[in-house]
């Protein structure tokens, strides 16, 4: 078998075309191969019908090659048949890179991928550095407080999952001709796949948009007790703004899940944002980086949250949130 | 039904975490936690157990301290606890090994238990990799699901497969059946968690902890994921930052509220 070679992006798509995560692992992957100056190509699992305009839209993207992996098994998700599809696919394609973006359904069977070719995968990666041939991937720890730079060894290849909103996704494809579009039928087998997924189903109706909300005060762990969120449903009425929170306040049902902002949550891009106790992990990071103004309010100077603020107020949120509100009903 | 629920002991939320003086670790201080999306984990277990009978057994991997944590689950209401024993750091502990190295532990621990069910939360607070509970499935050979909100037993299966809610983006969800033995990693918010009572630490000193000695590191590793260097971030936003008294930060926020918002 030749040496391995050239960056792969794994495609991931909804049923209402690209997964959004999908196009900024595809420009990351490109700029990984450019840097390296080796090839990138890419590949998108599912049902034929489905691939079809997806595999002609990527062959105009400037790549190598795409990879067409077909089977009605892929046409639902499972992570066997995803994992076994890949396994092929690394196989054939033997890429010495794999770029997944970051998204709920990689999460489920990316891991377990690595586990079989005996890798681990880097995941969640922000950012990559290439000098002198080697690269380096940064992934945060501590909700954000750290960014530790990983470097993959060994001989086998290197699996990586692009966090949402770290890679600017292209807007353009190139002008050059398209790229030859491979196809691969799996090997794939009833008997292999253990689980029985259902059709995807939403429960009650959201009754909350904040995507479109103009000013938003939201709120995280720092708020302490349920009964403190008065504090900022009056912060809120007087500015005319939503209430908004991060997942584990909604995890405790104190506030309804359709109010969380982040990456399992809502993608809101208010012209004000406060946010109030709020650390600022990665996943509520993403959910609201698009807001033009952001203030944060939060007793530890080192939050990352602050890493994304306009404004900063360093300080106790019990003594600053009802003194800001007294002063704007003044 | 049997579960293992397998939890890891984290920093504190608020612990201050510096970089250590190798450029490569960390130094959280010495206030610990269980790790959250593995306290949801074991409430699920704990619920199951309830509405259906069965045992739960809590593990951790880790020095010492973790019975601590190991405590503490089992004063929720958990059966028992196993503790595979590492060192607190240098060959063999925890940092010294990847996901698939930890993995490989619980997976020991886990085999000799053969439990129908496996759960871990879907990521660690510390870590965030989100990977040990699919990486332990895998090499486990069972079925999995991730990002689990609720589990049942599946109609007509006579307690062989089970039915999972499983959360997916933007608000979706969906049903998985599968067959056991079987792995979840449980997402956070799907239960309620509950408090040690002081009758349930008081039966926690009764309980069984059960010491096993960790491998050493398998010869694959030559770890394939190394850590070169941990840094604190960089700001790369123009920021603002307003301290002092409360009053005062409250009035230029107040100001500023007011051009921007319009009031």
């Amino acid at each position: 078998m030749s040496e391995a070679s050239g960056v792969l992006v794994i495609m991931e798509q909804t049923s209402a075309g690209w997964h959004r995560i999908s196009r900024e692992a595809l420009a990351a992957g490109k700029r990984l191969a450019a840097e390296l100056n080796i090839s990138c190509s890419a590949a998108v699992l599912g049902s034929a019908e489905v691939l079809a305009p997806l595999t002609t839209e990527l062959a105009n993207e400037d790549l190598s090659s795409v990879w067409s992996v077909e089977d009605p098994f892929l046409a639902r998700y499972t992570a066997d048949a995803f994992v076994a599809s890949l396994q092929q696919i690394l196989a054939q394609a033997n890429p010495a890179y794999v770029l997944f973006p970051h998204t709920y359904q990689v999460r489920d069977y990316a891991p377990a991928l690595a586990t079989r070719l005996g890798e681990v995968l880097l995941s969640d990666v922000t950012a990559f550095n290439v000098s002198g041939g080697t690269s380096s991937f940064t992934r945060q720890w501590m909700g954000g407080k750290l960014n530790a730079e990983y470097r993959h060894s060994g001989p086998g290849v290197c699996l990586l999952s692009v966090q949402a909103g770290s890679f600017r996704a292209e807007t353009s494809a190139s002008s050059s001709a398209p790229c030859e579009i491979k196809r691969l039928t799996p090997q794939l087998s009833a008997a292999n796949i253990r689980t029985a997924p259902s059709e995807p189903f939403r429960e009650a109706a959201r009754t909350v948009d904040l995507s479109s909300a103009q000013v938003i005060v939201s709120v995280g762990r720092g708020i302490g007790e349920q009964e403190n969120l008065a504090l900022v449903e009056d912060l809120a009425r007087v500015l005319g703004a939503e209430l908004a929170a991060s997942r584990p306040i909604c995890d405790a049902g104190w506030l309804p899940m359709e109010r969380q902002v982040g990456s399992s949550g809502q993608t809101v891009a208010p012209k004000v944002y406060v946010a109030v106790g709020i650390s600022g992990a990665i996943q509520h990071l993403v959910g609201m980086k698009g807001a033009r103004t952001v203030i944060a309010i939060n007793k530890d100077p080192d939050a990352p949250i602050f890493e994304v603020a306009d404004v900063g107020a360093v300080g106790d949120l019990f003594e600053i949130v009802p003194a800001l509100t007294r002063a704007l009903q003044r | 039904m049997k579960i293992v629920v397998a939890v890891k002991q984290v920093p504190e939320r608020d612990a201050a975490v510096r970089v250590a003086a190798d450029g490569r670790s960390v130094d959280t201080g010495d206030a610990w936690t269980m790790n959250e999306p593995d306290a949801y984990a074991l409430e699920e277990a704990l619920q199951l157990k309830e509405r259906d009978g069965g045992e739960v057994i809590v593990l951790s991997a880790g020095p010492e301290r973790v019975e601590s944590t190991l405590r503490e689950a089992l004063a929720k209401g958990a059966d028992r606890a196993l503790h595979i024993v590492t060192p607190e750091s240098g060959a063999g502990s925890l940092p010294e090994r990847d996901t698939l190295g930890v993995a490989q532990l619980l997976a020991d621990a886990v085999r000799s238990e053969s439990p129908d069910l496996v759960f871990t939360g879907l990521q660690s607070d510390d870590l965030g990799a989100g990977q040990t509970g699919v990486v332990l499935a895998e090499l486990l050979g069972l079925p999995h699901a991730t990002l689990v909100l609720s589990v049942e037993s599946a109609a007509d299966s006579g307690g062989k497969r089970i039915r999972v809610k499983r959360e997916l983006e933007d608000g979706w969800f969906q049903h998985i059946e599968m067959p056991l033995p079987a792995l979840l990693t449980i997402q956070s918010g799907g239960n309620r968690l509950r408090y040690a009572t002081l009758m349930g630490i008081k039966r926690a000193r009764a309980k069984e902890t059960r010491a096993i000695e960790a491998a050493p590191p398998a010869e694959r590793h030559d770890k394939t994921a190394e850590i070169v260097r941990i840094s604190l971030p960089e700001r790369t936003r123009q920021i603002e930052m307003l301290t002092g008294p409360a009053d005062q930060i409250a009035a230029k926020l107040a100001e500023r509220l007011r051009t921007e918002v319009g009031l």
